[in-house]
């Protein structure tokens, strides 16, 4: 049996399905942008932190067998988590100026893969 | 054929997780872009709907990725040898060491590696939460569509740089021991 008509016609309806084509407020996505630019600071400066002083290095081993690392990345994920959280809370349906925030981002993202990277930690700790 | 336990949970975190996560970056990263810039209209639901399981997938896979590797994979990296010993082979970190011919491997990639690693569960998370949030209205959120790509390619830049060092690390200090896991007998060849 062929189509009918109207069946073999129908356009496809990319529009009516689409879920959320609709003005958000920035404020959520301002919230997780900017956490995880501070989750990633955060875990490059503990990284640096547990490198520079034995004392905060044997602090952040939370885990033995992994060592100072355990502390890093825990820690970075909790302050992540607990800023995402906070920021979620303060701009929730909020229209947040979404330029700063990037910029914000940015360099904490910009300025943590920094601290990551050994020979810049080395020139920070004058080795 | 045979396998120790260490072998087979380092292939794991490396290939059966770490390259899966890698290969699915560019397709993740294609979409994404074609997705939210698609001339002014979103994608369909089924669209989102599928990049969307594909980037929970890729965030879920990163942290189970990066876990593995620094619970389990990396506290036998890092094992101290006994006092006395010269053999090495079973202390990747120290073997490394040793040599000043091999020890950057360890003082810049797996310095380097253990850390940047994080940065893709921690955005790519974002990214596929801002996505969910948002889905066909990205395309009208010119900034929070340069954020979400920025921190993707991120996250793309810190697995590969995690997962070549990985596999050369491997290559000079491979992590090896436990049991061993027999995967087919001489007889039934």
């Amino acid at each position: 049996m062929s189509p009918s008509p109207t069946q073999r016609s129908a356009p496809p309806t990319r529009d009516a399905v689409a879920p959320d084509a609709v003005d958000l407020p920035t404020g959520p996505a301002a919230a997780a942008i900017l956490a995880a630019g501070i989750g990633c600071l955060v875990l490059g400066a503990f990284a640096l932190a547990g490198d520079a002083s034995p004392t905060v290095g044997r602090l952040l081993t939370v885990y033995r067998p992994t060592g100072p690392l355990s502390g890093v990345t825990l820690g970075a994920i909790i302050i992540w988590l607990v800023v995402w959280y906070g920021l979620s809370r303060l701009w929730s349906g909020k229209r947040v100026a979404m330029g700063g925030v990037n910029l914000a981002a940015f360099l904490s993202l910009a300025l943590g893969a920094l601290l990551t990277f050994p020979p810049f930690m080395d020139l920070l700790q004058g080795k | 054929m045979e396998i120790s336990l260490r072998d087979l949970l380092t292939v794991l975190h490396g290939i059966g997780f770490g390259a899966i996560l890698l290969l699915a970056f560019p397709v993740m990263l294609v979409e994404l872009t074609r997705m939210s810039t698609a001339g002014g209209r979103g994608p369909s639901r089924r669209e989102h709907q599928l990049l969307l399981l594909c980037l929970s997938g890729m965030a879920g896979l990163a942290w189970v990725t990066v876990f593995m590797g620094a619970y389990v994979i990396y506290p036998w990296y890092r094992a101290k040898p006994p006092a006395g010993i010269t053999d090495l082979a079973g202390y990747p970190q120290r073997l490394l060491m040793s040599s000043p011919t091999t020890t950057g491997w360890h003082d810049l990639g797996m310095e380097w590696k253990e850390h940047v690693a994080w940065f893709a569960p921690i955005a790519l998370t974002m990214v596929a939460y801002v996505f969910a949030k948002y889905g066909s209205a990205l395309f009208k959120q010119r900034q929070i569509r340069a954020a979400v790509l920025t921190f993707a390619v991120v996250a793309f830049l810190a697995a590969g740089v995690a997962g070549a060092f990985g596999a050369f690390l491997n290559k000079f200090a491979p992590v090896r021991g436990g049991s061993i896991i027999q995967i087919m007998s001489e007889k039934s060849r």
